[in-house]
């Protein structure tokens, strides 16, 4: 379901479509993950999920990467369903789950080259991605011994392996130190930069959202609430009128630049809105 | 490249898993050293010629303590500790006095010198009934003997074979010393260690006929010490059916619990879920899995023969071809049955139970370290067609009958059989995440 409010970007007819969610449903026992999500997304364009816990993203990504099947709906990924299209779609498309561990006792180039060879690639790509993701100096350590943002990039980095048009990341800064997390953006960036994927992500820091993404899609209880860039989510000038006393304790971009000049207007920030439509913050 | 066969796939994922499990010592120690360990000391404990210490409670109380089989009074039974009964005169003339240590009772030692069969030595201590009790019922003492109006009463489990076998060397004991009323009483215990009554005159009668002492009253090596031949011819001894049960053992315990427990674990890491979201072939992985354990198994099967040749003399009288033809599929089978018993869970709880499940009965029944001929008949049929006894009869009728092809042929398919049938269902049913 796309919100009224929420602009329309594309059309089916798109030719730089590259996923394409028609009112998705998704039901576990007696909890409705997912409740008619509309979702349409371009080549380039990085899309984040922002939303609670428990808000639905991460079901919502699993049908898009076929691992859950819709009960209701449709979803095509470069214009093909799953269904007859698995391994053609797992070449295009590359992604890097919440929490999954790696072998222990493999080194990082051991696991790269693994994983390398579900694409027939070969080492050249593998020296590439370890020094995309920065991890030239740990390419002989186990993967046990590495620290929780340098399995991430390394993460990442299988996510990379195959230059995918789409790239899947599910809260791929969760539980990183801020370095860590800046880390990861960077990489990301890069990427951004030079190449035409797609990235979808799911996260519930809204700074990670303002940085990283083209539009934000605001989700909670399984349900869109709003989409669109930043500056259509929060208004051309983004104030709300009110101070913030506290400063270092606020939320977000928006709060961190209140911190800079205590005295300046706070911004309207994601978690204002997402307070103003479901009366609960962000990290609730 | 093939759609089918994805050779650089099956090559990298092989060689990721043999990194994998040679890179953790435990999984050395526990698949190599492991076996080697317990087949030496299997080895050692039933080759070596090992004096035996057989422990006597002799009751020394005259207490009442059970029901005699001939309804007689109970107060006339026990020793006399004045040295009138046939226990006290034994003890006393037979048997070298060890001085008590403290509050320990004496002690009375007598050893059975046997070239052939090894020594026996019997402790006698004297005891109230009801620690004799305590004894039997700890397993301290097999027997206990105590003596009503001159007949010896022995005390034991009739079916604890050690205590048949104590009973029997000592009944021997005391069948000297020309008491014409030596037949004696067996009483059998039940398992809360009181008497449960049963009479056995004619196992110490048969006994009492033959003296383990020479006319002077001295012990000397078992009677019928010169008639034992032990058996020498390789393939007739203990540690010869052992080895091949100890090898089809550990195929079946690294396939179940290396492959099993390994799966559930990438399941519960995410890593199979990872893993299939890219164009790796399922079927692939599994078979790179089965690969990485034949070498595994084979490696620890060809370290165990080697160390029992060496060890112990252990050699393969029959076909090699064959023995790894049956190897191959004694592998198949308990790999497909390790991928079949860990296709849907996700708890590493539930995989242990899983696979105890399926090797315990099989650790129990299958003849791995005694003759599954022990269990009743009517089970027998059963038990020779579980996947562990076809593969452990199989190696050992190669390695200790000499067998072939032919003898091992049904075995081999119906392995195979089983493997196919566990594997496809496994696969079929597999949840990867």
């Amino acid at each position: 379901m796309t919100p009224a409010t929420a602009p329309e970007r594309t059309t089916s007819m798109d030719t730089n479509l590259v996923i394409e969610v028609k009112d998705v449903h998704k039901s576990f026992k007696t909890v409705q993950a997912v409740r008619g999500v509309d979702l349409r997304i371009r080549r380039g364009e990085f899309v984040a999920l922002l939303g609670p816990n428990g808000a639905g993203k991460t079901t919502l990504v699993e049908m898009i990467e076929g691992i859950q099947k819709p009960d209701r709906g449709e979803i095509t990924i470069m214009g093909k369903k799953w269904k007859g299209n698995q391994d053609e779609l797992h070449r295009v498309i590359g992604l890097s789950l919440q929490e999954t561990r790696f072998v222990d006792k493999l080194s990082v180039s051991e696991t790269l080259r693994l994983f390398a060879s579900f694409y027939q690639l070969g080492e050249d790509r593998v020296a590439e991605i370890i020094r995309i993701v920065g991890l030239e100096e740990k390419k002989k350590s186990y993967v046990v011994n590495l620290s929780s943002g340098q399995r991430q990039r390394l993460a990442l980095g299988l996510a990379l392996l195959n230059r995918p048009k789409i790239l899947l990341l599910d809260e791929p800064t969760t539980g990183l130190d801020p370095n860590a997390r800046r880390e990861i953006w960077a990489i990301l960036l890069g990427l951004k930069k030079e190449s035409e994927t797609s990235l979808i992500l799911t996260t519930h820091y809204m700074e990670e959202a303002e940085q990283l993404c083209d539009t934000i899609v605001i989700i909670d209880k399984g349900r869109i609430l709003r989409e669109g860039t930043l500056r259509e989510l929060l208004g051309d000038d983004g104030s709300t009128g009110d101070r913030d006393e506290g400063g270092a304790g606020g939320r977000g971009t928006g709060a961190a630049k209140a911190a800079e000049s205590p005295v300046a207007p706070r911004r309207k920030t994601l978690d204002d809105l997402f307070t103003e439509l479901t009366g609960r913050h962000l990290d609730e | 490249m093939s759609k089918l066969f994805r050779k650089e796939q099956l090559r990298e994922l092989t060689l990721a898993y043999a990194k994998e499990i040679t890179r953790e010592k435990g999984v050395l120690f526990w698949g190599i050293v492991f076996p080697i360990l317990m087949s030496l000391g299997l080895g050692i404990a039933f080759t070596k010629k090992a004096d035996v210490v057989r422990k006597i409670a002799v009751i020394a109380d005259g207490e009442s303590h059970g029901e005699s089989n001939d309804g007689s009074d109970a107060g006339s039974r026990g020793a006399n500790p004045e040295g009138s009964s046939r226990i006290e005169t034994f003890l006393q003339s037979r048997t070298k006095r060890i001085e008590p240590n403290g509050n320990e009772p004496a002690r009375y030692e007598i050893t059975i010198p046997s070239e052939k069969l090894g020594n026996t030595t019997f402790i006698f201590e004297k005891t109230t009934w009801q620690q004799a009790t305590v004894h039997l019922k700890r397993g301290n003492v097999a027997v206990a003997i105590d003596e009503h109006d001159g007949r010896i009463e022995y005390h034991l489990d009739p079916r604890n074979p050690d205590a048949q076998l104590s009973y029997l060397k000592l009944s021997r004991l005391f069948g000297d010393g020309g008491a014409a009323t030596a037949a004696g009483e067996w009483t059998a215990r039940g398992s809360s260690g009181e008497p449960v009554s049963e009479s056995s005159g004619e196992l110490v009668s048969g006994a009492s006929g033959e003296a383990a002492s020479d006319s002077d009253g001295e012990p000397v090596g078992d009677a019928s010490d010169e008639n034992i031949v032990p058996l020498t011819v390789s393939g007739t001894r203990y540690i010869d059916f052992l080895i091949p049960g100890l090898m089809a053992m550990g195929i079946m315990m690294s396939n179940l619990w290396g492959m099993s427990y390994g799966l559930v674990e990438k399941r519960t890491k995410k890593l199979l879920r990872r893993m299939v979201a890219t164009p790796m072939k399922k079927s692939h992985f599994l078979v790179a899995l089965m690969t990485v354990r034949l070498g595994m198994n084979f490696v620890e099967a060809g370290l165990l023969f080697l160390f029992a040749f060496f060890a112990f003399g252990t050699t393969i009288q029959g076909s090699l071809p064959a023995l790894f033809l049956v190897f191959i599929a004694g592998n198949v089978a308990f790999a497909g049955i390790a991928i079949l018993s860990s296709a849907r869970t996700a708890n590493t709880e539930v995989a242990n139970g899983l696979v105890n499940l399926v090797s315990l009965p099989m650790m129990v029944l299958s003849g791995v370290f005694f003759s599954y001929h022990n269990f009743p008949e009517w089970s027998i049929p059963f038990i020779q067609k579980l996947p562990l006894t076809l593969l452990a009869d199989g190696i050992r009728s190669i390695f200790i009958e000499g067998a072939g092809y032919a003898e091992i042929s049904v075995a081999v398919l119906i392995l195979m059989a089983v493997g196919v049938v566990s594997f496809i269902a496994g696969l079929r049913a597999f949840r990867w995440y």
